[in-house]
């Protein structure tokens, strides 16, 4: 969960400053408390739900095992030499000419140290990179648009500043998968279980496309075991939380714990999206769930199997077949439903009802499980595309939906591996490059991969780091040039509106 | 001069009841008709109401917005919330069919209800459009009202109101409707074929209870929706435009001074929207059995009243007179410690020396009356007029200004001022002032009163504490001057009793 805060690095939030003088006196501190706690019709004193101070440091998983596998000398030389600033910035600006969308923007800084710094923000890409340079973080994240610059925050009166837009996010964890995954568990990941993720990317990227006509949608992996999704429509950055919360909830199927039960619960006729799911997730649930985890082999997950069955007489028969079979396959026992079913032997078996439950079997072991909270909330924080993941020292690189399945975690490039990259293209192309070939953290300042020179071969292009950069270019291009459309529109509509990007 | 019945507007209420039009040049001066028996709220209103309907119409509709809001918290089911709202509605704020009269929308009846309605909506826009937190929670309220109502209209009238509102609906073509048949069927839940229904495509974010609920198509961000589930779109257009115009109302928000009589009605409509969380509980100030009269005041003033009444007390008989916010304050604190109210109008009359009658009555009285509740109906709850203030309540109001002597003398008095005024109520121990100079150089000043308090009754807790009459809860910190003045009472009668009763 990037979007997440260690509880212990939230005391070092540059937030503190704001509290309350400390009670010296033990005994009248709580009674003053308790004094100021009953308010009958004083509304100043709790920050409305939108406030960004309301946001209390979210749950983490304990923390990746320390220290980070990332040296900081190396962290500080992927920035200087790989991180695309400039990319990042036109992302979030929507254009060349620095606006507000990218000056009023947070970013929260996890430093080396684990300090958490929330509300920096950057009036230019240039300023940005400095600081992510100076601060040399672990990692950043990347919060809503403010009203107002977020830096300013505490001249302001509470309730001043305002979210005003975000991209509308999407968080796919494998943990949530922990319940019908056999291969691995916790932090760790391999391709089988990976399949859930790619799952997941088409089942949301396509509802997301074909039901709400949003076409700007970036997926970035994050670094282990997961994946995010940044909806950068403009209509999706406007959307209040009331209507995030629509989409979350249209969305979400999987519902419930692992003691809940049955997780989906679908009532019929079934609605489009989920027609469409099913036929999506069919074949996943035939080569990934019954095949590659095979995960109703165990005894237990063969019972769990059958408690989602509707019919007593039919598990009756098909327990006494696996019972002595212990080592029945998972596609043998999904077939065995079926096929013992058409012998007849229930008088009160319903074709519908099972069908049905079959159906709501294979989503309960396809469907996307998403975190649905993190999807709800404007001022949600998620972690930036291209950091690096501390914990593997991957780059938090872009996912093509349309060719998810041919995604790789395993293979993503580490910092290490495009670093040495870089040496080693240097190496063979000694005429082509003016610097050292050694990466010396301080010359090579100027040589970060998107500071625009001559035709210099930049340090990204030397690296497997280079098609995942075109394909953040590509999708930009896309987004800014919606922008530019839509901005035209709108201001040969509004004669009024002077949105004018040339004003800063 | 509040006359209260006079039919001839003063300037600056109809202010109030208009901000917009005063904020903007083009005013719809169009006297309302009151077609339909619904109102979406988008013309604000012009005509002339007095005053006491003024606050009896908006108090009728809080009345009706707070119980709203109360099954919500208590979760109760549409049918609970129905069979508890409708006789109230039906009580406070009536809202009959054209087809309940057979004048339809011209009887004076419905017009007078719907002019009803429709003022005490814009009026609570008023008192609510001051904060975020109200504006919320009021948009939640209203939006509910109308859904009810919406719900119960009758179905021609209902689409008559629907059509006056020119909504951009776009209507599905049978072409289309015909192709895309299978999903309108599938995502609609109830439906049993598409003849007899009326499609439209409207942006799915008008309808965000349906996208929620996966009960409708959706394709390419358009939402298709059924004619039957109009509810949805209106109520979302409803909230929506009801949240823009709450926004526009609080920035328009006219300042009003200290002394238009509208300014303490709306405070307390907002503040008594919903307040039972309140600190105060009934019966806090009341002592059994004692006679507390308008002549029993200066002499219980002295001997128990805390210090932010007392320097209220102290002024009004130095000048004869106290301003609205010190009346207020103290008004309510006298109601607090059971003063009737026949008995607190006579106080208050003897104590205004220079007025006449005639000023008395017009100027003071109807507010005197207003905060026990004798006017305007019940405004909160428990049906007794606004509740006594806290010291929460006091020591968190704006500072007074000048002439003003409301709030805590503790918080609002510099320091000399306040030892000087503790010395000459009777408090010379240089430990107490010593320790109250210190808690207020901490900002703890209730401590400070506190302390004041258990010096000043040094032997009497003494005795309470020995003999074991009274536990320690029973002397826990004050948090009311209501509180102050009823422990203060109570130990000096104990100290009075026969010691071997
Ligand atoms: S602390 Fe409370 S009771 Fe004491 S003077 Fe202030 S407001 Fe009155
Ligand atoms: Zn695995």
């Amino acid at each position: 969960m990037p979007h997440s805060v260690s509880p212990g690095s939230a005391q070092n939030d540059d937030e503190m400053p704001d509290a309350p003088p400390v009670e010296t006196s033990t005994e009248t501190n709580v009674r003053l408390e308790d004094m100021f706690n009953d308010d009958d019709d004083d509304d100043e004193e709790f920050p409305a739900s939108g406030d960004v101070k309301m946001e209390s440091p979210s749950k983490e998983e304990p923390p990746a095992p320390t220290p980070s596998g990332v040296d900081p000398d190396i962290m500080l030389a992927f920035y200087q030499r790989l991180f695309p600033f400039r990319y990042l910035f036109q992302w979030l600006n929507h254009g060349i000419v620095p606006t507000k969308d990218f000056g009023n923007r947070e970013f929260a800084l996890t430093l080396q140290n684990d300090a958490y710094l929330r509300y920096q923000s950057y009036p230019t890409a240039d300023l940005f990179r400095k600081d992510i340079l100076k601060m040399n973080p672990s990692r950043f994240e990347i919060g809503p648009v403010y009203s107002t610059n977020p830096r300013d925050r505490k001249t302001l009166r509470g309730g001043q500043m305002k979210p005003v837009s975000k991209e509308l996010v999407f968080d796919i964890d494998l943990t949530d998968y922990d319940d019908i995954r056999t291969c691995c568990v916790k932090a760790n990941i391999c391709a089988k279980c990976w399949a859930f993720v790619t799952m997941s990317i088409k089942v949301i990227d396509t509802a997301l496309r074909e039901d709400f006509g949003f076409e700007h949608i970036l997926w970035v992996y994050s670094g282990r075991r997961g994946a995010h999704a940044w909806v950068c429509d403009p209509r999706a950055r406007n959307l209040p939380d009331e209507r995030r919360r629509a989409i979350a909830g249209y969305l979400e199927i999987v519902r419930g714990g692992s003691q809940s039960g049955k997780k989906v619960n679908i009532k019929r006729p079934l609605h489009p999206h989920i027609v469409r799911s099913l036929e999506l997730l069919k074949h996943d649930f035939a080569r990934t769930t019954l095949g590659d985890q095979d995960t109703f082999e165990s005894a237990e997950q063969a019972e769990r199997l059958l408690s989602l069955l509707p019919d007593k007489t039919l598990n009756e028969s098909l327990r006494r077949k696996w019972d002595s079979s212990p080592d029945r396959a998972s596609t043998s026992k999904w077939a065995d439903i079926d096929s013992l079913a058409k012998t007849g032997k229930s008088s009160t078996l319903n074709p519908a009802t099972l069908r049905d439950a079959k159906q709501d079997i294979v989503l309960e072991y396809t469907y996307p499980r998403l975190d649905a909270e993190v999807s709800k909330k404007m001022i949600h924080l998620l972690k930036s595309p291209f950091v690096i993941h501390p914990g593997t020292g991957r780059i938090c690189v872009p996912i093509d939906p349309r060719n998810a399945e041919n995604f790789d975690p395993l293979s993503v490039p580490t910092v290490m591996s495009l670093l040495a990259e870089i040496d080693e293209y240097d190496a063979k192309h000694p005429a082509g490059t003016a610097e050292a070939d050694i990466p010396d953290v301080e010359g090579s300042a100027m040589n970060g991969s998107d500071i625009k020179g001559g035709r210099k071969v930049q340090d990204y292009e030397k690296t497997s780091l280079k098609p995942y950069i075109d394909f953040f270019r590509s999708f930009i291009a896309a987004l800014i040039k919606e922008e530019r459309a839509g901005k035209r529109e709108r201001d040969d509509n509004g004669p009024a509106v002077k949105a004018d990007p040339m004003e800063f | 001069m509040i006359r209260q019945d006079a039919h001839r507007i003063d300037p600056k209420r109809r202010a109030v009841i208009d901000p917009k039009k005063r904020q903007f040049a083009t005013p719809t001066y169009k006297q309302q008709d009151y077609a339909h028996r619904l109102n979406i709220y988008e013309i604000p209103p012009t005509a002339e109401i007095t005053l006491e309907q003024f606050e009896q119409w908006a108090i009728d509709r809080l009345k009706i917005l707070a119980e709203i809001e109360a099954c919500s918290y208590r979760n109760k089911s549409p049918a609970e919330t129905e069979s508890y709202i409708t006789p109230l509605l039906q009580k406070f704020l009536p809202l009959s069919s054209n087809t309940s009269s057979p004048s339809g929308a011209a009887d004076p009846r419905l017009k007078n209800e719907r002019q009803k309605d429709h003022y005490s909506h814009f009026i609570l826009r008023l008192a609510f459009s001051a904060t975020e937190d109200l504006r919320r929670r009021f948009a939640r309220a209203e939006t509910m009202l109308f859904k009810f109502r919406f719900q119960k209209d009758d179905t021609r009238e209902k689409r008559a109101f629907i059509d006056s509102l020119n909504l951009d609906w776009e209507p599905v073509g049978d072409f289309e409707k015909t192709e895309i048949a299978k999903n309108l069927l599938s995502s609609t839940p109830g439906l049993r074929g598409l003849e007899d229904e009326t499609w439209y495509k409207v942006d799915w974010e008008k309808v965000p209870e349906l996208v929620e609920r996966r009960s409708i198509f959706l394709k390419k961000g358009k939402a298709y929706v059924p004619g039957r589930e109009q509810l949805s779109m209106i109520v979302a257009e409803f909230t929506a435009r009801l949240e823009r115009a709450l926004e526009l109302t609080s920035r328009a928000l006219p300042r009003l001074d200290e002394d238009d009589r509208l300014t303490p009605i709306l405070n307390h409509l907002s503040k008594n929207f919903g307040s039972a969380e309140s600190v105060y509980s009934e019966g806090e100030g009341y002592v059994d059995g004692s006679p507390i009269t308008a002549s029993s005041i200066d002499q219980l003033a002295q001997q128990h009243f805390p210090l932010c009444m007392k320097s209220l007390h102290v002024n009004l008989r130095k000048n004869n007179h106290l301003k609205h916010f010190g009346r207020l304050q103290y008004t309510l604190f006298l109601k607090g410690i059971g003063l009737s109210l026949e008995e607190c109008i006579l106080f208050w009359r003897q104590s205004f020396k220079g007025k006449t009658d005639d000023e008395f009555n017009s100027q003071y009285k109807y507010n005197i009356r207003h905060a026990y509740g004798e006017v305007g109906g019940d405004v909160n709850r428990r049906g007794k007029g606004y509740t006594p203030y806290s010291c929460q309540k006091i020591l968190g109001d704006s500072n007074p200004g000048i002439g003003q002597t409301h709030g805590c003398p503790y918080r609002h008095y510099s320091v000399d001022n306040l030892v000087g005024f503790l010395q000459a109520t009777g408090v010379s121990d240089k430990e107490v002032l010593r320790g109250v100079r210190e808690d207020v150089g901490k900002m703890r000043y209730h401590i400070a009163c506190n302390r004041v308090f258990e010096a000043t009754h040094k032997n009497e807790i003494k005795k309470v504490k020995e003999d074991g009459s009274w536990s320690q809860t029973d002397l826990d910190t004050i948090v009311h001057p209501n509180t102050y003045f009823k422990r203060s009472y109570l130990l000096k009668q104990m100290s009075k009793a026969p010691k071997d009763a």
